[in-house]
């Protein structure tokens, strides 16, 4: 199946995302978009417990892009299945906007209704065509038929897959399939947008395209993005900081602040400074292994 | 040139008329060798047997309808029984272990063997015919159901929960659609068994029905129109399958086990 051509600049449909996106409070990239303070979280099973996340306390801007890196079993997907409420933190407590995102032991609604996920599967219903997955959370809102279809065209076109608004998911590639999936999570314009390794399963040459589509997206809607990725180049070339966390039990190893002028294009990766933050992050990694 | 895939699918077109021809002339070849005319009627005799059996209304109005009536009937409890039982038993885990004993109990009894009860207790008349036709549907229908409730991916149930989705829009967005595949496999093993039930039914009792009919030409000692009802028999069940069969290509057509060049 042929791919696509994913633009990498700002597009029509892109400005026009920007103008009824999310509107940022006047002036306030600074504002706490999510906090995790003093998080914790322990699995139990049958063979003992684990520690997955031991004293978290991280605190993300309103329009920062930030990316948890780490080793596997670092608790990165934990951390960020607790920042989108599907699990519960044993210890402390997690903020959005704000608030709390659990309240009397319930996920507060309004509160996890600004975040959308994107996750390492697709998770696309094979049942539903591409057009009714990305409209589905319209669906779920009770947006009319025709709006909640227009909106799933006008996203398809956006992440390059205009022409398979009626295919069923299992017609489409892998990298169709994700960007179906992230084209879903930003039907509902969340202000946030929690991403688990969406791209682990792609080939470099589309994961590459992806980052840029992806960087575009993110400053057009003026999202607050979290990335989890296995990737330190990828974590560098896309997040306003790296957090690299350190395995059993999970804490944060160091956070790295990342200021390269935006839009970034591929070749930033060649400059000395770039190649010095992936050496030192990678360097941090393996001093744990 | 077709392509391989123009040439698989018009292979079943061409190998099944293989396939029969092939079984006619094994058939024909056993006759000349000196088989029996009781043991094996030629084709040519089974051929008129089978015209003259299509050409006797009773055939239709009587037998026909008898056993296809049984058959939808109790397919049609077996069904809505099945998929009730399997969602709430699937559902609901502790009613689940408490009857699984008697449940795997219920399942290797061989069903059939119930058969002179249910003469028994509801007479030689249709009503015990469709009740061993829906009890032989319903487990395979309920089983089924009972694994597809259980096998909502949990992915696609963290995809819900991201979305606020409530209990209903939960059901009808996923559990339901989700399902479907299993229903509908337990519903193609279920057809067959239903016809099995109403046959079997119609060998032990009553004077009606295509079973009956089989039981009556061998007492006549008529081997040419048992072959005869047993053809008429084969059609019914497969009629009964593929409209099971196109019910789900229609319902399900997003499915792997719906072939992509159906609904393209």
């Amino acid at each position: 199946m042929t791919q696509q051509g994913l633009k990498t600049t700002p597009t029509p449909e892109i400005e026009a995302e920007c103008a009824d996106g999310q509107a940022a409070p006047s002036g306030s990239a600074a504002g706490a978009e999510l906090e995790l303070v003093d998080v914790s979280k322990e699995f139990h099973s049958r063979s003992g417990s684990v520690v997955a996340l031991k004293d978290i306390t991280l605190t993300i801007r309103r329009r920062e892009f930030v990316a948890l890196v780490g080793r596997s079993g670092c608790g990165k997907t934990t951390m960020l299945r607790i920042l989108a409420g599907l699990t519960h933190p044993t210890r402390g407590h997690v903020l959005a906007g704000g608030r709390p995102l659990w309240r009397d032991g319930g996920r507060d609604p309004e509160t996890v209704g600004r975040l959308g996920i994107v996750f390492q599967d697709a998770h696309l219903f094979p049942w539903y065509s591409v057009e009714e997955n990305i409209a589905l959370p319209l669906k779920l809102r009770g947006v009319g038929k025709a709006e909640r279809l227009a909106r799933a065209h006008e996203l398809c076109a956006l992440v390059g897959l205009s022409g398979f608004e009626r295919s069923y998911p299992r017609e489409l590639s892998g990298g169709m399939r994700q960007r179906a999936a992230i084209a879903r999570a930003l039907s509902y314009r969340p202000g946030v947008l929690l991403m688990d390794e969406p791209f682990g399963a792609l080939d470099a040459l589309t994961r590459e395209k992806m980052n840029l589509e992806l960087q575009s997206l993110a400053t057009a809607s003026e999202s607050t993005v979290v990335l989890v990725t296995h990737s330190i180049r990828e974590a560098v070339f896309l997040a306003d900081r790296v957090v690299l966390l350190s395995p059993r039990p999970g804490r944060i190893r160091s956070v790295t602040e990342v200021d390269f002028p935006r839009p970034r294009q591929l070749d930033v990766e060649a400059e000395p400074r770039f190649q010095e933050i992936v050496r030192t992050l990678r360097r941090q990694l393996d001093e744990e292994a | 040139m077709p392509s391989r895939e123009q040439l698989m699918k018009f292979l079943p077109w061409i190998s099944t008329p293989v396939l029969i021809a092939v079984i006619l002339a094994m058939w024909k070849l056993a006759v000349s060798l000196g088989v029996s005319r009781y043991t094996l009627p030629p084709p040519g005799e089974v051929w008129a047997a089978l015209l003259d059996l299509m050409s006797r209304p009773d055939v239709w109005t009587v037998h026909m309808r008898t056993t296809l009536v049984e058959a939808v009937a109790g397919f049609g409890i077996g069904l809505v029984s099945g998929v009730i039982v399997g969602a709430v038993l699937g559902r609901v885990v502790w009613l689940e272990r408490a009857v699984r004993p008697m449940v795997v109990a219920l399942q290797v009894i061989p069903k059939v063997a119930l058969v002179p009860l249910f003469v028994i207790w509801f007479g030689f008349g249709m009503t015990s015919k469709v009740i061993i036709a829906a009890i032989l549907a319903f487990f395979p229908i309920m089983l089924n159901v009972l694994l597809g409730v259980r096998s909502v991916d949990p992915g696609h149930r963290d995809v819900m929960t991201s979305l606020n989705a409530g209990r209903w829009q939960t059901f009808w967005a996923l559990e339901f659609h989700s399902t479907l595949p299993y229903v509908f496999a337990g519903m193609e093993v279920g057809i067959v068994f239903a016809v099995i039930g109403a046959i079997v039914g119609e060998y032990l009792g009553g004077n009606e029905g295509l079973g009956y009919l089989v039981v009556d030409t061998l007492n006549a000692l008529n081997a040419p129109e048992l072959y005869a009802v047993i053809v008429l028999l084969a059609v019914l069940g497969y009629l009964l399958f593929f409209a099971v069969n196109v019910a789900k290509r229609l319902m399900i057509p997003w499915h792997e086990s719906v072939s992509l060049k159906d609904i393209t």
